[in-house]
């Protein structure tokens, strides 16, 4: 496999990598700035004087006596109840990839394989779906929900957004099973397999780059979704991102700005590693070698 | 209407022993939906003690307290028995029947636990029990005024030859912030700018809107003067920016919320500037003798879709927390409570002072969020000098119009 | 495939967004073509802590004897559509004959919020999706080529700007474009001008936005391609290296035309998601400078105590039109594709 095509001449090494670091500056250098603010206090971070109290920690020091402190994360942790928000969320965004993952998958399946008109049809009415605003939508669900009773609990926001996100999926997923080959699963059936054993045992096993990159986009929808959380849950079963924008404040009456900041580096810390775990599947080619065109 | 509030709050040294209160409720469902921010918290866990281990209690404490109410409270059974409510939420909650009157759970428990004004009475029916206050007002720089000869301003004209004089100083490029942000910020900019200068914002009776006039362009023009002493970046400002500013020291003048009072003079940040900060009461403009502010109550209402047990029990539980003199001296500056024998802390003045002088309470009229609404979005564009006053008016009630006929108020 | 083996395969999916997201759709429909029944209104006396007054309210019986008669509200027609806030047929016709010049014509067209809002969602769309695709296939190829062991902190870091909160990560970032904070000063610093602010005027607040939804929405086309990229067939390049293709060659003949389908799939969704650009509005408090017509929904839904949902609904089906005629070249392209598949 390591053959001639992973082979660069020199300047191409170099151009790569200077686009490469240029890059990764400007995608992380926001982030970096937070993660070292969230160790001071607000004079300093939200500073409107002087921007770098944030970097020395000017006042940080004169109020807790070291130039950083772990404060607002003991605090919003704590007192702030962060710890609930979390174990919803993971709640939350573990049921979402899963039931999004499955219905996803059998769905777009259909779709790339079935040849009537209709599928055509279907895909465009999931387009029109998801042109669809979301506030909209939630607006929508408001007074069904609470007239059901099942406003505020953690399984209508996990179908909601599930739902909400299925579009998505099925496109994504769509595009994905068109780049793999007919011909392995028309084998299959050819050889006396049901459609449901040609999916499970021939498609499966190659459609994990998609099924992977699906997962990661519903996580993302799940992890950070504002819209639905904030008006579809109660106070018990709110997730991180309604929790932090709670902290943030009203217009009247000011908000715990630090708390949100240490919120949400913590709550950027666990995708971190679930990408360093799926990134190994995402690399590992488990197609590059199955599928050849 | 004067000297109520006044006498409410100072002359009220408590006298009873609240031995038997409304407190111990035994059991029963409570659940309330509030505003999400400190004072609202401080007082949840004063009702929650108050509610007792045996009632099940709860609370959701959102920003979008407001858009859930409705629905929340129309639903039968409600999912809510009770909601935190002031006089910019509550019309939302009355134009549609949602909450009850209280007037026979009030004679059960209220007794002279409660003055009379913080009875909210519509058409003779109590609906709501008020038990905190809150208006936007003026904060100054002590050292800055007194450094350039400057009496601390009691009119918005004074306002700005202040601001331009410490300009001219070079001591600051802008020192005059208010939350001008583009949006309901804004909107009440304007609010408290037409109520100061003698404005009626509806005709007399009716829904139909009364600002395209003489004072509506005054008042405007009045906020383009002062966005010229502001920052440059004023239409991005909320409460919370114009507060980094003046902790920052980039301001001399600025006129937002008492309840910031807690934050702005804690123990965090710049101590110097804190040291140096005064309150003030809310200037008036025009000419006109009461202050441009409008005053706010905060107060609970208990659903009508709820059983009438549901109801006592979040009512007994509410009730207890908004007679605790023991919560509200505790916590003294953590807002202005309404509480009978609560000793007001020293940043109580500017809001007692605006009550007094007679300042306008945010109208609690059904279709007064309409035009908060066209505000907020239709004087930006006068602001950033893209139009005349007289078009922004023009459109504010064009955009008025269509948001009220939809809605039937028209 | 057969249509009982389909049904089943699709139903559940099927099921969930028309319960979710069908019915909603034709219910606002359904609302958007209603106004509410007419409020009657009474003077009464009412008393607050700060004294009392003779206002007007909402008398109860009245107003809930027609709303029993009549429980959907008035039916409008297109009514809504048509009003000021909307498409302002009416206005627009006014300013028609009232206006001398072009200039003067569009100025009052693009002076009503919906055109206003309309001419800044068009400008985002246009402006942010062709970077983010051209962008995210670089950084695709670009670490394709990388070495193993650092794939993955570059990935992360690759993508952070869409996965941190916009809710927060526009916070942070509002913050440090302040003229006072870290880049609002070095820009000041690169043009020598002191009082140049990102936020004070509208133009600069539009390019602002529109960096931040290349910024944000480039790591979405970074992570699709790269995924893509991993199923490019190993043996048709190898063939191309044996005939002596250049790299360039072999991009543009052989993974390009790989990546087809992919990439309709990223400018649908990236045109899309553009077009009903919100988060960013709210994050950098830009409501001022620039409107979209998401955040018109917003504003009817969420800035005043009474919800809109007519005003609400009819803004929700302008957009869903507007998609459609975004995505029409597109998708004829996929109907032509699907039906010489077949």
């Amino acid at each position: 496999m390591e053959s001639k095509i992973n082979k660069y001449s020199k300047q191409l090494i170099i151009l790569n990598s200077i686009f490469i670091i240029f890059w990764l500056v400007i995608s992380v250098f926001p982030f970096i700035w937070t993660f070292w603010g969230s160790f001071k206090v607000k004079a300093d971070f939200f500073s409107r004087a002087d921007w770098m109290y944030a970097v020395n920690g000017f006042h940080t020091f004169i109020e807790t006596g070291s130039t950083s402190t772990l404060i607002a994360y003991i605090d919003s942790w704590t007192e702030g109840e962060f710890w609930r928000a979390a174990k919803n969320t993971i709640i939350i965004t573990v049921s979402v990839v899963t039931i999004s993952l499955f219905l996803g998958t059998l769905g777009a399946y259909a779709l790339s394989r079935s040849t009537y008109k209709y599928t055509f049809w279907i895909l465009i009415a999931a387009l029109i779906f998801r042109a669809m605003p979301h506030i909209t939508l939630v607006s929508g669900y408001l007074f069904p929900f609470f007239q059901l009773n099942i406003w505020g609990i953690l399984p209508t926001t996990i179908i909601v957004l599930v739902a909400i996100n299925q579009p998505f999926t099925l496109w994504l997923l769509y595009s994905f099973f068109k780049t793999v080959p007919k011909e392995l699963d028309e084998s299959a059936l050819i050889d006396g397999c049901s459609y449901f054993q040609a999916f499970r045992y021939v498609i499966m096993p190659v459609m994990w780059p998609g099924v992977i990159t699906a997962g990661l986009f519903s996580l993302m929808l799940a992890y950070n979704d504002f819209t639905v959380t904030s008006l579809l849950l109660n106070q018990q079963n709110y997730t991180m991102v309604p929790k932090i924008n709670a902290y943030l404040g009203t217009v009247e009456y000011g908000g715990n700005y630090m708390w949100a900041v240490a919120c949400v580096v913590s709550a950027t810390a666990p995708l971190f590693m679930i990408i360093m775990f799926f990134q190994r599947q995402l690399i590992s080619g488990l197609t590059t070698g199955a599928v050849k065109g | 209407m004067k000297n109520i509030f006044y006498a409410l709050l100072f002359s009220l040294v408590s006298t009873g022993i609240f031995a038997a209160g409304p407190c111990n409720v035994s059991g029963g469902k409570i659940n309330i939906l509030a505003n999400e921010f400190t004072t609202y918290r401080i007082f949840m866990d004063e009702v929650k003690k108050c509610a007792g281990s045996e009632a099940d209690f709860n609370v959701t404490h959102s920003v979008d307290h407001n858009k859930l109410q409705v629905a929340a409270l129309s639903a039968n059974p409600a999912e809510f028995s009770a909601k935190l409510v002031t006089n910019g939420s509550i019309t939302t909650l009355m134009n549609d029947g949602l909450i009850r009157p209280l007037d026979d759970l009030v004679g059960k428990y209220g007794g002279d636990l409660i003055n009379d004004n913080q009875k909210i009475t519509i058409d003779g029916k109590i609906y709501a029990v008020a038990f905190m206050a809150n208006a936007q007002h003026l904060w100054y720089r002590e050292s800055i005024l007194n450094e350039l000869g400057i009496a601390v301003p009691s009119t918005y004209e004074e306002v700005i030859e202040a601001s331009k004089k410490i300009q001219a100083s070079g001591k600051m490029a802008n020192p005059y912030g208010a939350a001008f942000q583009a949006g309901w910020n804004l909107g009440q900019e304007f609010v408290n700018m037409y109520l100061g200068h003698g404005g009626e914002f509806f005709k007399a009776g009716s829904a139909e809107l009364n600002i395209n006039n003489d004072q509506g362009i005054a008042t405007l023009n009045m906020l383009k003067r002062l966005t010229e002493v502001a920052n440059p970046d004023f239409l991005t400002q909320d409460t919370n920016a114009v507060k980094e500013e003046w902790e920052s020291g980039n301001l001399a003048l600025m006129h937002i919320w008492n309840s910031g009072a807690a934050s702005i003079l804690d123990d965090e940040g710049d101590q110097m500037i804190k040291a140096d900060t005064r309150l003030a009461p809310s200037p008036s403009v025009a000419g006109g003798s009461k202050p441009a502010t409008t005053l706010w109550w905060d107060g609970f209402g208990i659903a009508t879709n709820t059983s009438d047990e549901e109801a006592e029990a979040s009512f007994r539980a509410l009730l207890g927390a908004a007679t605790s003199t023991e919560m509200a001296n505790n916590n003294p500056n953590a807002t202005i409570w309404l509480i009978k024998g609560y000793s007001p802390g020293d940043t109580a003045g500017p809001v007692v002072d605006a009550a007094n002088r007679g300042a306008t309470p945010y109208p609690s009229l059904p279709h007064m969020s309409l035009l908060h609404g066209a505000l907020s979005t239709e004087i930006v564009e006068f602001l950033q000098g893209n139009e005349s006053a007289q078009k922004a008016l023009d459109d504010v009630e064009a955009a008025y119009i269509a948001k009220a006929e939809e809605q039937g108020f028209l | 495939m057969p249509h009982k083996t389909f049904f089943w395969f699709f139903f559940p999916s099927g099921l969930a967004m028309l319960l979710f997201i069908g019915l909603p759709i034709i219910s606002s429909f359904f609302q958007s073509l209603h106004i509410e029944n007419e409020q009657i209104l009474m003077e009464v006396e009412n008393c607050d802590v700060f004294g009392c007054k003779t206002e007007v309210r909402v008398d109860l019986d009245a107003t809930k004897k027609i709303e029993e008669e009549n429980p959907l509200g008035r039916f409008n027609g297109f009514g809504t559509y048509s009003d000021r806030n909307h498409l302002a047929f009416d206005e627009i016709n006014d300013a028609w004959k009232v206006s001398s010049s072009y200039n003067e014509f569009f100025d009052i067209v693009l002076n009503l919020p919906f055109y206003k809002a309309l001419l800044f969602t068009i400008t985002f769309c246009f402006t942010v999706t062709p970077p983010v695709i051209v962008l995210g296939f670089i950084v695709a190829l670009s670490i394709n080529t990388i070495s193993k062991s650092i794939k993955g902190p570059t990935i992360f870091g690759t993508i952070l700007p869409m996965i941190v909160t916009p809710l927060i990560g526009s916070l942070v970032l509002f913050w440090m474009i302040d003229a006072k904070g870290i880049l609002g000063a070095t820009i000041q610093n690169i043009f020598e001008d002191p009082n140049l602010s990102l936020k004070s005027s509208s133009e600069l607040t539009w390019i602002t936005l529109i960096i931040y939804g290349i910024w944000h929405n480039t790591p979405f086309a970074f992570v699709v391609f790269y995924a893509a990229l991993q199923t490019v067939p190993l043996d048709p390049l190898e063939a191309a290296i044996i005939d002596g293709a250049s790299r360039y060659q072999r991009v543009r003949y052989i993974v390009i035309p790989h990546l087809y389908p992919v990439a309709t799939f990223i400018m649908l969704i990236c045109l899309m998601d553009n077009f009903r650009v919100f988060e960013p509005i709210i994050g950098f408090k830009a409501e001022g400078a620039a409107q979209s017509l998401s955040w018109l929904i917003y504003s009817d839904l969420r800035n005043e105590s009474i919800m809109l949902f007519g005003s609400a609904g009819a803004t929700s089906m302008l957009t869903i039109i507007g998609v459609g005629l975004l995505l029409t070249p597109v998708l004829i392209r996929t109907w032509k594709e699907f039906k010489t598949e077949r």
